[in-house]
């Protein structure tokens, strides 16, 4: 699973890199533009750390490399979120070779738990936790009725991209796009979009 | 995009370089680190005062690092906040056992990073605190918890604070200081035009030929509405009557104010903006100490203004007069 994890992190490199435009358009609208770039930028800068732990199987080791790396190179408020959620997540998984529902639920706790710390948000204020928790929420439900990783992340997924389209009928409360107010709305957050990216970059990645 | 730069991916990196050759004697670089620190270490041991945020804010901030005002700046990637780790080694390299008061904009971003650097200073044994400064009056506080954002205002907190760091202050003075400049400081903003961003490569908004946009940020995120052009006059009186109705002003009051352009506006007109505020102010029975004209916290090339007014008392007057000497800022 270390080698898994090493090409699903790369695919979810490649993905935020490939819609660096779209995402920063979507900033454009509600924020200071430059969410894709900068998350861009902090992708770019993982895949060069990643050479160097292409044959590390400890998934905590991986994870925490990529949190490290996203906080020194995103910056905005997307690398200390990020960042943070990748370095929570590396603590259940640490020492872990293979990855199961339960890890898995642990990692995404974990991770939702870094950023709404971190961030001082809660859900509803249209920022990435209105994708996240509901997709923690599905895939807890997946793991309650037994249902494979696959499984599990799919209902993420599904939930994450329900949360997206949530975040167009609320108005922003925290982050920059809360300085806008009523005029956020019917905009999606570039910061759940950039999550819901990511999971489903994960399940696309598994059904291969 | 008509810029002169060579590559956006450099456009940080190169201004660094060229602005150290410009002013060896007030700043040198940290190697490895976008973050600029005074040249020659203070005389004598003093809090240390580092402020930053994204770049494209020129003159701010590293043009505020000297004597009398900053001892370091951390300059992120255009429009976005350094990292942690290049605001901690700006830390690092100001710290001279006096404490380090961090300077940031209200900006979630910014808080973030600055937070986290206060963390792996902390760690290290060095004495970090902070002030955030929200003085724009454009988005109403009680609605966004967030609260406002920072704008021009924040020159006026590393000038002040600056002035009583030199005098030997510790650090929880020096806080205080700069907390009262914050709760007495407020300006709103106007844009005639966009910006764009080096990397990003198009404007980030869009305006009309005939149109404005009041209450815009310095990141060119859009404002509170836009309207229709008007004359000078109109457009500060606007202004000024949003931030004094946000902070009233007796008769008697002294302020100082500053009159801050965005990057593309000539000194012309904010003379012409000038005059107005002064007239205004002049009718209200308030008394201006000291005024500041010029292109303090930009926004790119953006066309347009912002207007920012301080409450004075004798405290705070007496540190805005105090020297400074650094790039941007020069008082004897």
């Amino acid at each position: 699973m270390g080698g898994y994890l090493y090409e699903a992190i790369s695919a979810v490199g490649e993905t935020i890199i490939s819609n660096k435009q779209m995402l920063t358009d979507l900033d454009a609208a509600i924020g200071d533009g430059d969410h894709g770039i900068n998350m861009a930028r902090g992708f770019e800068a993982v895949k060069i750390k990643m050479q160097a732990l292409e044959t590390e199987n400890d998934i905590g080791k991986i994870l925490k490399m990529v949190g490290m790396t996203l906080i020194s190179s995103v910056g905005g408020a997307a690398g200390p979120l990020y960042g943070t959620a990748f370095l929570r997540a590396a603590a259940p998984s640490q020492g872990k070779t293979q990855l199961d529902v339960e890890t898995i639920g642990l990692m995404l706790e974990a991770a939702i738990t870094g950023i709404k710390e971190r961030g001082k948000a809660t859900r509803g204020e249209k920022t990435m936790l209105d994708a996240l928790e509901p997709a923690y929420e599905a895939f807890m439900e997946g793991a309650k009725a037994d249902k494979s990783v696959l499984a599990c992340l799919e209902a993420a997924s599904e939930a994450a991209q329900q949360g997206v389209e949530f975040t167009k009928t609320i108005v922003a409360t925290k982050g920059r796009a809360s300085y806008l107010g009523e005029r956020s709305r019917g905009h999606q957050d570039p910061g759940a979009t950039s999550s819901y990216i990511m999971l489903q970059t994960l399940v696309e990645f598994l059904r291969r | 995009m008509k810029k002169v730069i060579n590559v956006p991916e450099q456009v940080v990196e190169e201004m660094l370089q060229g602005m150290v050759l410009a002013h060896p004697q007030y700043v040198k670089r940290v190697e490895g680190f976008e973050v600029l620190v005074r040249a020659n270490k203070p005389e004598s041991s003093k809090v240390a005062l580092v402020s930053g945020g994204g770049s494209g804010h020129e003159p701010s901030h590293a043009g505020f690092v000297g004597r009398g005002m900053l001892d370091g700046a951390v300059a992120g990637a255009v429009f976005t906040s350094p990292t942690p780790d290049q605001v901690y080694e700006a830390v690092k390299a100001v710290d001279n056992g006096k404490g380090v008061l961090l300077i940031i904009k209200n900006y979630s971003g910014d808080v973030m990073n600055f937070e986290m650097a206060i963390e792996m200073a902390n760690a290290d044994g060095i004495t970090v605190d902070k002030v955030i400064v929200n003085d724009d009056v454009a988005v109403e506080n009680s609605t966004w918890t967030i609260g406002r954002r920072g704008i021009a205002g924040t020159v006026l907190v590393h000038k002040i604070a600056g002035a009583k760091a030199e005098t030997g202050a510790d650090l929880a003075e020096v806080k205080r200081i700069a907390d009262k400049v914050i709760n007495n400081v407020r300006s709103m903003g106007m844009a005639l035009d966009s910006c764009t961003v080096p990397a990003a490569g198009k404007p980030s908004f869009v305006l009309d030929d005939n149109e404005i946009e009041i209450g815009m940020g310095i990141h060119g995120e859009p404002g509170t509405h836009r309207e229709a052009l008007r004359p000078a006059d109109e457009i500060t009186a606007h202004l000024v009557d949003k931030i004094i109705a946000d902070m009233p002003l007796v008769v008697g009051q002294e302020v100082a104010v500053l009159i801050n352009g965005l990057g593309a506006t000539p000194l012309m007109e904010l003379y012409i903006v000038n005059r107005k505020v002064a007239t205004l102010l002049q009718e209200k029975g308030v008394k201006i100490a000291k005024t500041y004209v010029g292109n303090y916290m930009t926004s790119l090339e953006m066309a347009g203004f912002s207007i920012s007014i301080l409450k004075l008392d004798d405290e705070l007057k007496e540190l805005l007069a105090a020297p400074a000497d650094t790039p941007a800022l020069v008082q004897f």
